[in-house]
């Protein structure tokens, strides 16, 4: 299941997260809702957060699991 | 660079918002790059659209350069904002407002044009 192999992608690169999901937003297995809370992303802009998460999802964003990405990150505070 | 690495770039460099998209202004063909369209229109902000349908190369091209993975791509004076979700979250906070007061002037709304760029041919319609 492609949700489970993005949580794994996404576990490996926020072990510390708190909060972190994958929702199949259309059932359709490629139009996804990913939302991270982590330390990570704390001091950095949006931007750098959003980079974070696409870094972690670069292999399914490239080879076409995933059609359409949604991202909510969060710091920890 | 390609010619069409160099239209890219200089439509980027040029233009005050450029927002990559999947469609066009008038008729988007993403959930992702309306939300993005629409949170920029929120702001009156003057969109300069490139429709990246119109050729995958557009879109080869454009992520080698920004370095964003997906579609749609916001830039402001040249600089990449993020995708869909950052530009959203920007303009419910207040803070994409802001930016484009601090980046363009706060007259940037003023007479603000919708406009779509082929970067294909260099035409802007």
């Amino acid at each position: 299941m492609a949700v489970d192999r993005l949580e794994s992608l996404l576990r490996d690169a926020f072990p510390d997260a708190p909060e972190l999901s994958v929702e199949d937003r259309t059932g359709g297995g490629d139009h996804f809702q990913v939302t991270v809370a982590s330390t990570r992303f704390e001091g950095l802009s949006l931007l750098d957060q959003h980079r974070l998460v696409n870094e972690a999802l670069a292999e399914p964003l490239r080879d076409g699991t995933i059609h359409e990405l949604r991202i909510k990150t969060k710091g920890t505070a | 660079m390609t010619e069409l690495a160099d239209r890219i770039k200089g439509v980027i460099d040029e233009e005050p918002v450029v927002l990559f998209m999947k469609g066009t202004p008038q008729f988007a063909m993403c959930g992702n790059s309306s939300r993005a369209l629409e949170a920029l229109r929120a702001q009156g902000a003057p969109v300069t659209a490139v429709d990246i349908m119109r050729d995958p190369s557009i879109r080869q091209e454009l992520q080698e350069m920004s370095g964003w993975p997906t579609i749609p791509q916001v830039f402001v004076k040249g600089e990449l904002v993020g995708g869909a979700d950052i530009t959203q979250e920007l303009a419910e906070s207040g803070e994409l407002k802001q930016l484009l007061e601090d980046k363009l002037g706060a007259g940037y709304a003023d007479g603000a044009e919708e406009r779509v760029v082929d970067v294909l041919s260099g035409t802007t319609a």
